[in-house]
C-alpha cells in the first residue's frame, strides 16, 4: 500500500487548493478526493516510502502500511518532526517498542542567506577556477592543479 | 468530456539559463548561478516535483560520501582520484574527479553554515564513516539544500511540479541548445521556454531494470523511483554525446528494504558470511586475481565486492547475511558502554535515508544483536553520481583536464558542456565521473553553472529560434489526446488495441531489460544476441510509444517517464554491445567476453545520436590520466 490516509484524520486540508501531502509527495502519489475531501495515494506500487508525506501531514493523518510483498502486519514506524529534531517510535510486530530522537537542523527554518558573509560578485573573476564562497569555504587555500598541469 | 490538449493553455517564457532539476545539482547550479548572474542575467529552475522534496535526497541522507577534506589536510585530491579509478576498475574522467574534489570541501561546509548537522568528535573535527565519508543527522539534508537554492532564486525564478520532457535545439544555429518544452502536472499548461543555455540535472534511471519486488514493492527501489532515465533521453535526443552509458550500479544492500549497508562494514566492523559461515570476501579472494591490477589493490572495487556474493550465490551458498550479531556481540564485550549509542547509530542510519529498512526490521522481529539479516545485490540503476559513470561526455576546463577532453565554442571552453552548444550536465547527468555523491553533485552543479554563466556573457545576442509551438504542444500532450479519442472503443479503458498505457508500457521496459541486458533474472548476464535482442524489443516499443495513452495529468508525466526510460535503455544496451569484455564483474557479465581486455578497453565509450539521420555512432575515447 505504502502510505495510506487513515478516514477519520484526513480533513482534506481544510479545502485548499492542494493539501499538504500532495504539495511535498516527490512522486506526486498523493491526490484529494474532492467529493469526500479525503487525500490517497493513487499509485502505492510506486511509492518509495520516503514518508514525507507522514511527516508533513498536520492531522497526522498518514501512516505507512509496509510493502505486502515482503512485510509482515504489525509493526509501525511514526515520525514526529520538529524545527530541530525529528523523534521517531519504532513498534515491533512482537510489541517491543524504540524510541529515538535525532537532530535535523542547527538553524532556524527560513533563516539561511546564502551570500551573506561572502564578497559580494565580481564578474572580473567569472575566469578564474573559484567558485562563490571561495576560497573561504576552502579554509583560505588555493585550488590545487593536477601533477601533470604544474 | 476527458481533458485534451485543446484544453491547455500555452505559457512562452524567456530565461537566459535554464536549470532542469531541483535535486542536489540542480540546487547547487541554482546558488552559483545566481550569484554571478546579478542583475541582468535571468536563471529559472524547473523541477516535476516540490524543491524541498525533490530528487535523490527527497528522503534525507545519513552520510555524506564525498568528503575528501583536503581543505583541511586530511586527504589529497591525488588520493581521491586513485580511489575513485581504482574503484571503477581503472576507468574515470580523472580531469572531471579531480575539478569535482578541489570543490566539494566547500559545498559541505556551506551545507553545515546553512544548518546541517554534521556529527563531530570532542576536538570538533567531522566524524568519518569511511575515509572519505562523514556522518550526518541528515533527516533534513534536502530541505536545507532547497532552502539555500530557493532564497538565491527568489519567488517567481523557480517553478515546481513542471517536467521537462523535450529539449529544443536552434532552428538557426546547428547544434545549439535554445530551450525546452514540458507540461505542469497541476494545471492544464504547457510550457515552452526559450533560453541561451541550460543544465541538465535530472538525476539517473530507476525502473529500466524490473526489480527484484513486482507487485506493491515495486516502489522500494534503491534509488528513487522519479529517476527516470530523463536526463540521458533529453540530452541523448539532441544529439548530446553520452558516455560510459554501460556502467549502471547494483548496490548490495540489507535484502528487500535496500537499507544502508555501510555503517554496519566501516563503522560496526560486521563481517557478512555464507550458509557456511565463510566470509565469502575471503573465501572468494582469488577470484579477484582475474580482474588485476584493480583487483589486488585495496580497497577492492565494489563491483568486486558485488562478484565475491554472486560467486557464492551462484553456488546455492546464498543466503548471505551480515553479521550483525556477531558485530554487535563484539561491541558488547570490548564496550558494553557502547552499545546504546551504537544502536541508536544502527538505527539513525535506516532512519535518516531508508526508513523501510527500519519498519522491514520491526515486522519481523528481528533484534540485530541476536539475529542478522541478509545482504543482496539489488537490480540494476543508472546514476553517474555513485559507483556507476553513465552521462554525458562534457568538456573539461583547460587547467586542469587534457586537451583532448576540451572543447570549445567560439574559441571559449566551457567547462561541463556537452557536445551540444550551451547544453550543460551535472550530478547523474556528467558521465566518466563518478564518486560524486550528494554533495560531489552539489558542487558539480555549481561548476558547471559558473561555465554557463560565462557561457551567457561572452554569447548575449544571441537569440533563439524554436520550432512551430502548435506542433509541438501537439507533440508532448498527444498521449491525452490518445486516450480521449479512444477510449469507448472497448468496455473497460484499460485494455484497448488502439493504446497502451504508461503502466503496461513500463513492465514491456523491464521486462526485455532484465531478461536480455543483465538484469537479476540472468544474475547479470548477457551477450550478443541477448543485447541485439533487447534492442529489436526496444525498437518496437520506441514505436509503440507513440500510442501512449494519458487519462490525466498525472498519466501524461507517466506516459514521458517511460518515453525518456526507453531511449535510456537504449544507450545502455548499444554501449554493452559495443563494449566487448567483462570489466565490471559483480555489475555485468558479458558472457561472450567473460575478461577484462585492459589493452583494448582501458578506454571511454562514447555514444553520439544523430537527429537528422536517427543514426547512432559509436567510438572508443583514449584513456588519459592527469597524474
Amino acid at each position: 500500500m505504502p502510505s495510506c490516509v487513515i478516514w477519520e484524520k484526513c480533513d482534506g486540508c481544510q479545502k485548499a487548493e492542494r493539501t499538504a501531502c500532495m504539495y511535498i509527495c516527490p512522486n506526486d502519489l498523493m491526490v484529494l478526493d474532492r467529493e469526500v475531501m479525503k487525500a490517497y495515494n493513487q499509485e502505492p506500487d510506486l511509492c518509495w516510502e520516503c514518508y514525507n508525506c507522514v511527516k508533513i501531514c498536520p492531522q497526522q493523518a498518514i501512516v505507512m502500511r509496509g510493502y505486502a510483498d515482503f512485510m509482515p502486519l504489525g509493526s509501525s514506524v511514526i515520525p514526529l518532526r520538529g524545527t530541530d529534531s525529528i523523534m521517531w517510535t519504532c513498534k515491533y510486530r512482537d510489541g517491543t517498542v524504540k524510541r529515538f530522537k535525532f537532530a535535523i537542523r542547527t538553524t532556524p527554518e527560513g533563516s539561511i542567506e546564502p551570500y551573506a558573509g561572502y564578497p559580494p560578485m565580481d564578474r572580473s573573476k567569472i575566469d578564474d577556477l573559484y567558485l562563490y564562497s571561495e576560497p573561504d569555504t576552502l579554509m583560505g587555500k588555493e585550488i590545487p592543479l593536477p601533477p601533470s598541469k604544474k | 468530456m476527458g481533458l485534451t490538449s485543446a484544453d491547455f493553455e500555452v505559457v512562452e517564457m524567456d530565461t537566459d539559463l535554464l536549470i532542469i532539476g531541483g535535486g542536489m545539482s540542480a540546487c547547487g547550479a541554482a546558488v552559483e548561478a545566481k550569484y554571478w548572474a546579478g542583475d541582468d542575467i535571468k536563471v529559472l529552475l524547473v523541477d516535476k516535483a516540490a524543491m524541498e522534496r525533490s530528487g535523490a535526497v527527497a528522503q534525507g541522507l545519513s552520510a555524506i560520501n564525498t568528503y575528501p577534506g583536503w581543505t583541511r589536510d586530511e586527504n589529497t585530491i591525488e588520493d581521491y582520484i586513485r580511489y575513485v579509478t581504482q574503484d571503477l576498475m581503472g576507468i574515470s574522467r580523472e580531469d572531471l574527479v579531480w575539478d569535482m574534489a578541489t570543490h566539494v570541501d566547500g559545498s559541505v561546509h556551506l551545507f553545515e553554515k546553512w544548518g546541517l548537522p554534521i556529527w563531530k568528535d570532542a576536538e570538533g573535527k567531522y566524524i568519518h564513516e569511511g575515509r572519505w565519508q562523514i556522518m550526518i543527522h541528515g533527516e533534513s539534508y534536502k530541505p536545507i539544500v532547497a532552502e539555500a537554492a530557493k532564497k538565491a532564486l527568489g519567488e517567481g525564478n523557480y517553478l515546481e511540479r513542471v517536467f521537462i520532457v523535450k529539449l529544443l535545439l536552434d532552428e538557426k544555429e546547428p547544434n545549439r541548445i535554445a530551450g525546452a518544452v514540458g507540461f505542469s502536472v497541476r494545471e492544464n499548461k504547457f510550457y515552452v521556454i526559450k533560453c541561451n543555455a541550460a543544465i541538465v540535472c535530472t538525476g539517473g534511471g530507476v525502473h529500466i531494470f524490473r526489480p527484484r519486488s513486482v507487485q506493491e514493492g515495486l516502489g522500494r527501489t534503491w534509488y528513487p523511483p522519479w529517476s527516470t532515465g530523463s536526463t540521458y533521453a533529453m540530452m541523448g535526443q539532441v544529439g548530446a554525446k553520452l558516455t560510459q552509458m554501460e556502467v549502471i550500479f547494483i548496490p548490495a544492500r540489507f535484502k528487500d528494504g535496500y537499507g544502508p549497508v555501510g555503517a554496519w562494514f566501516l563503522f560496526f566492523a560486521a563481517k557478512a558470511t555464507n550458509i557456511d559461515g565463510e566470509e565469502y570476501m575471503v573465501k572468494n579472494a582469488p577470484e579477484f586475481e582475474k580482474w588485476a591490477p584493480y583487483g589486488t589493490i585495496k580497497p577492492l572495487p565494489t563491483c568486486l565486492r558485488n562478484h565475491a556474493m554472486i560467486v557464492d550465490m551462484r553456488e546455492g551458498k546464498g543466503p548471505l547475511f551480515v553479521r550483525t550479531d556477531l558485530a554487535m556481540q563484539e561491541i558488547i564485550k570490548k564496550d558494553p558502554k557502547r552499545v546504546k549509542t551504537v544502536e541508536s547509530e544502527a538505527w539513525e542510519d535506516f532512519l535518516d535515508m531508508t526508513i523501510t529498512q527500519a519498519d522491514l526490521w520491526c515486522s519481523y522481529n528481528i533484534h540485530p544483536e541476536k539475529e542478522p539479516w541478509e545482504i543482496m545485490p539489488a537490480e540494476p540503476y543508472f546514476i553517474g553520481s555513485h559507483s556507476g559513470q553513465g552521462g554525458a561526455w562534457c568538456s573539461g576546463d583547460p587547467r586542469i583536464s587534457p586537451p583532448e577532453y576540451c572543447w570549445d565554442y567560439k574559441g571559449v571552453v566551457y567547462n561541463r558542456m556537452t557536445t551540444v552548444n550551451g547544453l550543460f550536465a551535472a550530478g547523474d547527468g556528467c558521465g566518466g565521473n563518478p564518486h560524486k555523491f550528494s554533495s560531489g553533485s552539489h558542487a558539480e552543479g555549481r561548476i558547471a553553472a559558473k561555465n554557463a554563466i560565462k557561457f551567457i556573457l561572452n554569447n548575449r545576442d544571441f537569440k533563439p529560434t524554436i520550432g512551430d509551438v502548435q506542433k509541438l504542444k501537439e507533440e508532448v500532450l498527444r498521449p491525452l489526446d490518445t486516450f480521449e479519442k479512444h477510449k469507448g472503443y472497448t468496455s473497460v479503458p484499460d485494455i484497448n488495441p488502439n493504446y497502451i498505457r504508461p503502466r503496461q508500457l513500463l513492465h514491456r521496459i523491464m521486462k526485455c531489460m532484465d531478461e536480455y541486458a543483465g538484469g537479476v533474472s540472468t544474475m547479470y548476464t548477457t551477450n550478443k544476441p541477448m543485447l541485439e535482442k533487447a534492442l529489436q524489443l526496444l525498437k518496437f516499443m520506441k514505436e509503440d510509444s507513440e500510442k501512449l495513452a494519458a487519462e490525466n495529468l498525472h498519466e501524461l508525466m507517466r506516459c514521458w517517464e517511460n518515453y525518456h526510460r526507453i531511449w535510456a535503455a537504449e544507450a545502455h544496451v548499444r554501449h554493452k554491445l559495443f563494449r566487448e569484455e567483462t570489466r565490471w564483474p559483480g555489475y555485468y557479465y558479458r558472457s561472450d567476453f567473460p575478461r577484462m581486455d585492459d589493452e583494448n578497453w582501458r578506454v571511454f565509450t562514447v555514444s553520439q545520436y544523430d537527429p537528422a539521420s536517427g543514426e547512432w555512432k559509436m567510438e572508443k575515447v583514449p584513456y588519459i590520466s592527469i597524474l
